[in-house]
């Protein structure tokens, strides 16, 4: 008998306690050009769950039908093409009107994968097969290129895919607390409550964490700790968002997706105290055909139910070692799935192999016995992403009571755990602890020190069985299919260690980043080599700890456009623009032989707003002006220009112009247009490390003063007319003079008499 | 991205700082010869260990403080 389920039948239970779908609105998008309907609240992958769907992608190498793993953000085969966007993250995306979504990575269709060729020849394509093959003669490398580009994953980048528009925010927190789960909202409230500014920071949509795919209880404890979080006004909640890493001196990256009217914003935060509460990821288990579409974690069969009120299958084993999978059970039964048979870890039972085609048609158990079903749960284990702790100095140690890694001793007070990374408890044991965690946060942002705060007491780790592998093999990393065989394969190559393992084989390298395969790709290859996992330890974690997309890195285009104050005039009398630098600055205005005669003839005007100008006063000025340039500047009187040249240490010039004596302590000087800011820089080197004992005061006034060059035979003429209350006659204002007066109304002038005049 | 405490504002980005480069007594231009000023310029000490060097403020703060006093 198969139980396989077939495409095109709703899957969609009956309202559930926990969903977060909106029921009343219906959203309609495309699966592969064909017409869907999903609810809001749904995410792309758990609305075609709901239609029956159960194949999202095939795999990276292989080409094998995937489905539903994880139902998280992590879940290597939900990754599909949206629109003109590829590599979408399927299971947690939240679906939208009128969107169209395709499977990445199949040509020329889902259904129909040529390249699943791949799986029959599967053999040939071992670990490090690419690495061996792809290698001589050399001159045929493009050719290999070309036919490998075809084979390899990831969706389109549209031609005419609109530009996207990405942004960039600082931020200054007492306590951030990566992680919305109950620890981490609790060690928030607790550190709001002592007065710290927190950001809280949640991959979801949604606080909650574990608690919202749980029971009555839990959802009664999250609205309570939701209630408690919106009660602090110091808390800053930023959901589908995550802290990516943690740098030097608490320096904190956090990724928001969600903001509107921005594809992504990275926020660089530096706070006193970075609490990490990711929780726990549950691990899959290794054993043949446990990548099959319909074999799933405990954790994505109770969102799929709870959250998004789907049916994952129609008769299910269940295989389970810990209360989440005693609790996928209890929810699969509570809704109708036949649960055919649990399989019970405890008590020494296993699950040997998982059977079927393009889905799972039956599970064959360690004893032998084959049970039909079209859905197989597993909850075997949980991996805890120590990321953020390996990236403040950590090094984890593996808890073998527990099968899991746990903090190290590396930790200093301004970085610490709390829930399920930290340990485990009862819910309410997990959350006093994170109101210490939270407490002692708050206290390191009051400059007390590490370690001063009151000492956050170790959470123990409660025993759960190892299990990593069954007697078969199967997939380690499900993004980048890679089966225990190719970990055994490497091992006897002589590629001994996690490192060299992960770089062989590229285990933990795909998008799934290590969380879901890291600990099995260990797992195996102690088993191989006859050591341990304490032994052998893990690779270590880098940022980011989710993917960043390189528009957020850049964000923002910071290159201020300039302007002069006569820039409508330039406009309205048709100048050519001329870009020079930031600035635009008039060419000419249609005839620049005519305006060249006039200048000639008559007077001409140039705009050269652009001209750096730094305006000195104080009494010690002379002398840093004998200091930049290389002529002698003591005797300059008021009202003299003269013009210099400045050279560096090394004796090479590095930029010109003219300085102006304008009062008593206050002269002016112009540099070139480009080297306005090095000029500065240079000045405020001098007086800051070499001459503090100078009393010379530098304002950088190039924007905020225009500069008009006044050219041609009638130029004292044209000044006549307009400056005020200046005697402009050759005798009285002769060459390189400078003269303070009034232009029209207000502004006010610096007038200099070049050579010629 | 490392914190720098600045003697006037506290600690700040180093992004805030501009590296001039190794701290060392600038000889008398005036009294100099050749030789000493092309050793001033071009003969860095690049110690493998402890190094003072120059780092002024941009923009905002207008002061630097000497390590130790200037050389």
């Amino acid at each position: 008998m198969s139980a396989a389920t077939a495409a095109g039948t709703s899957m969609r239970l009956g309202p559930q306690p926990g969903e977060v779908l909106d029921r009343s609105a219906p959203l309609e998008f495309t699966w592969n050009g064909r017409p869907r309907t999903g609810l809001a609240g749904d995410t792309i992958v758990s609305a075609l769950a709901a239609s029956g769907e159960r194949v999202f992608s095939r795999s990276f190498k292989y080409h094998r039908p995937r489905g539903v793993l994880s139902a998280s953000f992590l879940d290597p085969g939900c990754t599909v093409q949206v629109g003109d966007e590829p590599n979408v993250r399927g299971a947690h995306r939240r679906l939208e009107a009128g969107i169209a979504v395709s499977s990445q990575n199949t040509w020329p269709s889902l259904r129909f994968d040529v390249k699943a060729a791949n799986q029959v020849v599967g053999r040939f394509l071992t670990a490090g097969f690419y690495y061996k093959t792809f290698i001589k003669p050399q001159r045929l490398w493009p050719s290999y290129q070309k036919v490998l580009a075809r084979f390899a994953t990831g969706g389109r980048v549209g031609r005419d895919a609109p530009h996207g528009y990405y942004d960039k925010r600082y931020a200054h927190a007492d306590v951030i607390v990566a992680g919305g789960g109950p620890a981490g909202m609790a060690a928030a409230v607790a550190a709001a409550e002592a007065g710290a500014r927190v950001i809280l920071v949640e991959e979801e949509y949604e606080l909650g964490g574990h608690l919202r795919w749980g029971g009555a209880g839990e959802l009664a404890a999250l609205a309570a700790l939701r209630e408690a979080v919106a009660g602090q006004p110091g808390i800053e909640v930023l959901v589908d968002a995550a802290v990516t890493g943690r740098y030097d001196d608490n320096w904190v990256a956090i990724l928001e997706r969600s903001v509107p009217g921005v594809e992504e914003r990275l926020v660089k935060a530096r706070t006193a105290a970075l609490v990490a509460a990711p929780g726990l990821v549950e691990r899959p288990y290794v054993f043949a055909g446990n990548d099959l579409p319909g074999v799933m974690l405990g954790t994505a069969a109770r969102r799929l139910v709870n959250l998004y009120a789907v049916r994952p299958g129609h008769r299910a084993v269940v295989f389970t070692a810990n209360a989440e999978g005693d609790a996928a059970a209890a929810d699969l039964d509570r809704v109708g799935v036949e649960v055919a048979r649990v399989v019970d870890a405890r008590a020494g039972e296993t699950v040997r192999r998982a059977a079927g085609g393009r889905g799972l048609g039956a599970v064959v158990l360690g004893d032998g016995t084959r049970v039909d079903c079209d859905l197989l749960v597993t909850s075997t284990g949980w991996t805890a992403p120590t990321s953020l702790l390996n990236m403040a100095g950590d090094r984890p140690v593996y808890a073998p009571e527990a099968a899991r890694f746990v903090p190290g001793d590396g930790v200093h007070g301004s970085v610490l755990a709390a829930g399920g990374l930290a340990g485990d408890g009862t819910l309410d044991e997990l959350l006093e602890h994170a109101r210490a965690v939270g407490a002692a946060a708050a206290v390191a942002r009051a400059g007390q020190g590490p370690g001063q705060g009151a000492a956050v007491p170790r959470l123990p780790v409660r025993p759960h069985p190892a299990l990593f592998r069954s007697t078969t093999h199967g997939m380690v990393d499900f993004s980048e299919d890679v089966s225990s065989k190719d970990v055994v394969a490497a091992a006897r190559e002589g590629y001994d260690s996690s490192e060299l393992v992960k770089r062989f084989t590229t285990a933990t390298m795909g998008p799934s980043q290590g969380k879901l395969e890291t600990v099995n790709t260990v797992a195996v290859l102690a088993e191989a080599v006859g050591s341990t996992i304490a032994e052998l330890g893990t690779t270590v974690w880098r940022p980011p700890y989710v993917p960043i997309s390189l528009g957020a890195l850049a964000g923002r285009v910071f290159e201020p456009v300039r302007y002069s104050p006569m820039q409508p005039w330039h406009e309205a009398h048709g100048a050519r623009p001329l870009v020079a630098g930031q600035w635009i600055r008039p060419d000419s205005y249609g005839d620049p032989a005519a305006e060249v005669r006039n200048v000639r003839a008559n007077v001409g005007l140039i705009d050269v707003t652009p001209l750096g100008k730094l305006d000195l006063r104080g009494p010690d000025v002379p002398k840093l002006l004998n200091l930049l340039y290389v002529n002698k500047w003591s005797k300059l009187d008021v009202g003299s220009v003269r013009y210099g040249v400045m050279c560096a240490e090394d004796g090479v010039v590095m930029d010109d112009g003219v300085t102006g004596h304008l009062d008593d302590d206050r002269y002016l000087m112009t540099t070139t247009s480009s080297g306005a800011a090095t000029v500065w820089e240079l000045v405020e080197n001098w007086l800051q490390t070499e001459h503090p004992d100078w009393r010379v005061h530098v304002t950088p006034v190039t924007t905020a003063y225009a500069s008009i060059n006044v050219a041609g035979p009638k130029s004292r003429e044209l000044l006549g007319r307009v400056a005020e209350g200046v005697d402009l006659s050759p005798e009285a204002f002769p060459y390189m003079r400078v003269r303070l007066s009034t232009v029209g109304p207000t502004a006010s002038c610096g007038a200099s008499a070049s050579p010629g005049s | 991205m490392i914190l720098i405490p600045c003697p006037h504002c506290g600690p700040r980005n180093s992004s805030e700082f501009a590296y001039v480069g190794e701290r060392r007594p600038r000889p008398d231009p005036n009294a100099t010869t050749p030789a000493e000023w092309r050793a001033y310029l071009y003969e860095k000490r690049n110690p493998a260990g402890l190094a003072v060097e120059r780092h002024t403020v941009t923009n905002e703060v207008r002061r630097a403080e000497p390590a130790g006093g200037n050389p």
